[in-house]
């Protein structure tokens, strides 16, 4: 067995704490930075005005590495490659002798709109565009500046070039001027190039991940491994909110490899010297529940509350003029109703968690998007300060908003367990548990009426949305005003189409019930836009005019919609005749800061839908990766698709129906439609790239089944006859 | 229980019916084959016994007998592998989760089928899940893995 305490950082950490090591702009943090940990419920730190501690996100090394450390997490969507992307821009640093490592968890790394460490909403490039040109700039500062002194020549006569200092036939390489450099003062400021200047941001720019990928050599949270370490599975509450009455674990510690049986607040763990003992354990466990409320729950209950609740007032979220009268004055009306279920997340690598204590620290190691947030939760439950807890953050499979959970759950349980259990542990969900366990995608549902003029366009919208809150309960319900959970409305409180209706009104309810939600990639966009975006198919008709020339009407003083919506339109030959039984369908949507426009050709056979070909344009502002921001709207599209003709979480008698991939269905290389992205060339603020190409396809899909059979879907997943 | 994997023999003491995925991974500790499922739905735990892409999640490690066992850390010590050459060249991980059980089961297709279709190539590789959504481009290095293969044979 080998052993995984040799951590790239921590070897780093114990040698650059002897100054004789020679390695310099080193990870060294200052002890003042080593305070408490950001509580959430502070307020969000805004953009840092001072220049950040280059210390704690470069290291350039003596033998020429420059190792750039991530404030965030990689969980597939590239910014391991696009945040060194952006310290390379300004460093002038040698890109082979890049390498990456996720930061530990500390202040210096709190997300500089959330106030807390976490990777989350899109969000990671752009709030980090400067950040980390910033680090850059100043190590090439100190670089520079070290050869002017070397060499005794002005610093105007010294370049940075592809990991060197050169001035006229003189030439020292990063590493070697590095110990030199540490020992001056970072500047107090420094200039960042202009766009004109840029050398790499913009330029295609391969994974610095894949070698390590394609070798299986990456190290994700499942593979962690050290002497002693026990793995444990819980059984965890047949229905949501149940509580252990009482379990008998004799039967559990008789299988050969069983070490303890521990009770815990998420249910009974068996833990065990591997995964297949602690998984017999657990079957050969026998537990009794208090089921609670919770076993009442049902879907088709649900659905039908949800259905009565959208013909009530709600809370306000968004209104102008006087929609009820003009409506009830309107040239036509329409009227629809949008519902779509539970989703999992299903990441391919389920949740899990490694912990170890002992006296005064407690060591994660997991696939965590919220290490600020799991930081505090897991001191205390472990007993000690929050900067006692070490997060080793290890590449995660899948994120897509599951591993940001602000109640710690798969981090906290982990903590219980080893701390009931008295060993280290790594608590392993199964597929099973993993897509039981909750903090789903909310079940919504939609009733709009829309009110159209004699010209066609609407005059009256008025919008009501039902949908459990994600942020209610949680340290983000500080970003709701009058009740209203702004991941509930987005996409449509906010949407071009509401807005410029001269009288419009978004009311919400907001549900509660046993089961816990989270966001879900793209968080209340994955409805918004569908329910918006279908809505506005049906009233193009019902105005007579094209799906297409309508859009462009309602968003003629929106450039950024009509940029994406031309450049897709006109890349799928909108309009243009296509092979017998295909049909197209569009949509466009505007989600964390870019715009995306799809074009999706479908045919269907009977009841199955066939989805061939989708035409992607996007608009990002500034996009640092073009690979990478391809790459975020192919798998943002699968992602949405999988939704859309699959995905659905039931409850029946309070269990979820679903367990397994065999019945929780997503999409599949033999469904895989060729995918074309286009990315409008802007030198706008860079915008989000992880989520914002899920929301127009599912709706995009839907128009083009319209055209296909004339039957207009609503409810998700999608299901012909 | 003796067994070669990647070509080393292994002599493990571990029950008969256990899979032989949780072998590889918690006993070995060769931790590139993944746990996905547990029921041969998402492809993660693709190994290669003999030739064939085989699920390790529900193959039992005493019915491996004598057959070789490769496992992604066996198809080339520093990702030289058509296979991984092609997947580096075409961009095609992301998070990487399931990309070891992609890989092997384009290996597998590529032993049998050196010039594969597209429809050949969704027929071997539709048991792998992603969801990442990197298909299109794990079509694309497939097809490049070929032509790397043929290259060098």
């Amino acid at each position: 067995m080998s052993a995984h305490l040799d951590h790239g950082r921590r070897r780093f950490l114990q040698t650059s704490a002897g100054a004789a090591s020679g390695l310099v702009l080193g990870f060294y943090l200052p002890p003042g930075l080593r305070t408490v940990v950001l509580a959430a419920e502070q307020a969000p730190a805004a953009a840092a005005t001072a220049l950040p501690d280059a210390n704690a996100f470069l290291h350039v090394g003596t033998d020429d590495t420059v190792t750039i450390r991530l404030a965030h997490s990689e969980m597939g969507q590239g910014i391991w490659t696009t945040l060194a992307m952006l310290v390379a821009e300004e460093l002038e640093c040698d890109w082979s002798r890049v390498r990456v490592e996720h930061a530990p968890a500390a202040p210096v790394y709190a997300h500089l709109l959330f106030g807390v460490q976490g990777t989350g909403g899109s969000t990671t490039t752009w709030s980090e565009f400067d950040r980390y040109r910033q680090v850059g700039a100043i190590a090439r500062d100190m670089l520079v500046r070290a050869a002017a002194e070397r060499w005794k020549v002005p610093i105007s006569n010294c370049r940075a070039e592809n990991g060197a200092v050169v001035s006229g036939g003189s030439r020292l390489s990063y590493g070697a001027l590095a110990e030199a450099a540490q020992k001056l003062a970072p500047p107090a400021e420094v200039a960042l190039k202009p766009a004109s200047a840029w050398k790499i941001i913009g330029k295609p720019t391969k994974r610095l991940d894949s070698p390590e990928k394609v070798t299986g050599k990456a190290e994700f949270g499942l593979d962690v491994r050290f002497p002693g370490l026990m793995t444990a599975v819980i059984e965890r509450p047949p229905v949501f909110g149940a509580k252990v009455r009482g379990f008998s674990a004799e039967k559990a510690r008789a299988v050969p490899g069983v070490k303890a049986v521990v009770q815990v607040p998420s249910g009974v763990a068996v833990v065990a010297e591997h995964f297949w003992a602690a998984q017999q354990g657990r079957e050969a466990l026998q537990v009794e529940w208090d089921e609670g409320p919770g076993a009442a729950l049902d879907s088709a209950t649900l659905h039908a509350e949800y259905a009565a609740l959208a013909r009530t007032p709600g809370a306000k979220a968004a209104a102008a003029g006087d929609t009820a009268a003009a409506l009830a004055g309107a040239a036509r009306t329409i009227e629809a109703e949008f519902d779509g279920p539970f989703l999992a997340h299903a990441a391919m690598e389920p949740l899990n968690c490694t912990v170890r204590l002992s006296p005064g620290k407690c060591e994660i190691w997991t696939g965590t998007q919220f290490q600020g947030i799991d930081q505090p939760a897991a001191a205390k439950i472990a007993g000690v300060k929050p900067e006692q807890v070490e997060i080793h953050t290890t590449f995660l499979g899948g994120g897509f908003g599951r591993r940001a959970a602000p109640a710690s759950d798969f981090v906290t349980d982990a903590v219980h367990v080893a701390k009931a259990a008295g060993m280290p542990v790594k608590v392993v969900w199964t597929r099973e548990d993993d897509t039981r366990g909750g903090y789903f995608r909310p079940m919504f549902r939609h009733r709009a009426r829309v009110g159209l003029g004699p010209d066609g366009l609407p005059v009256a919208w008025h919008h009501v949305i039902v949908c459990q809150s994600i942020m209610a309960g949680t340290p983000f319900a500080a970003m709701m005003q009058n009740g209203i959970d702004p991941s509930s409305v987005e996409g449509v409180a906010d949407s071009p189409y509401v807005k410029g209706t001269p009288n419009h009104l978004v009311e919400l309810h907001t549900p509660t019930s046993p089961v816990p939600v989270l966001w879900w990639r793209s968080v209340g966009h994955t409805h918004t836009a569908f329910a918006a975006e279908t809505l506005i198919d049906d009233l193009a008709r019902a105005a007579g005019k094209g799906p297409l020339e309508y859009r462009r009407a309602l968003l003629k003083d929106h450039p950024r919609h009509l940029g994406v919506l031309n450049l897709a339109a006109e890349q799928a030959g909108w309009g243009t005749a296509l092979p017998a039984g295909r049909f197209r369908g569009l949509a466009v949507h505007e989600s964390f800061g870019s715009w995306v426009a799809q074009v999706a050709e479908v045919s269907v056979t009977g009841t199955r839908v066939r989805v061939h070909r989708v035409v992607c344009a996007v608009d990002c502002g500034i996009c640092v990766n073009p690979e990478g921001v391809r790459a975020q709207m192919e798998s943002a599209i699968v992602y949405g698709l999988s939704a859309a003709l699959h995905g659905a979480i039931t409850l029946k008698n309070g269990r979820v129906e679903q367990s397994n991939f065999h019945d929780y269905e997503v999409l599949r290389l033999d469904e895989m439609p060729t995918v074309e992205v286009h990315i409008v060339p802007s030198r706008e603020k860079p915008g989000g790239a992880g989520e914002p190409g899920t929301p127009p396809i599912a709706p995009a899909v839907a128009n083009a089944i319209f055209a296909a059979t004339g039957k207009r879907l609503r409810s998700l997943p999608f299901r012909l006859g | 229980m003796k067994l070669t994997v990647n070509g080393k023999p292994y002599d493990v003491d571990v029950p008969g019916d256990m899979p032989l995925l949780w072998v590889l991974r918690d006993v070995l500790g060769l931790s590139g084959t993944k746990y996905g499922c547990g029921m041969a739905q998402c492809g993660a735990c693709t190994v290669l016994v003999g030739n064939e892409a085989q699920r390790a999640c529900l193959t039992t490690v005493g019915s491996v007998g004598a057959e070789p066992v490769t496992t992604i850390e066996g198809l080339s010590v520093d990702g030289t592998h058509p296979v991984q050459r092609a997947w580096v060249e075409e961009d095609v991980v992301q998070c990487g989760y399931c990309q070891s059980g992609q890989i092997m089961s384009a290996v597998a297709l590529l032993r049998t089928t050196p010039r594969p279709s597209d429809a050949q190539i969704d027929e071997a590789l539709s048991g792998n899940i992603c969801r990442c959504g990197t298909y299109q481009r794990v079509r694309a290095a497939v097809h490049r893995a070929a032509k790397l293969a043929e290259a060098t044979r």
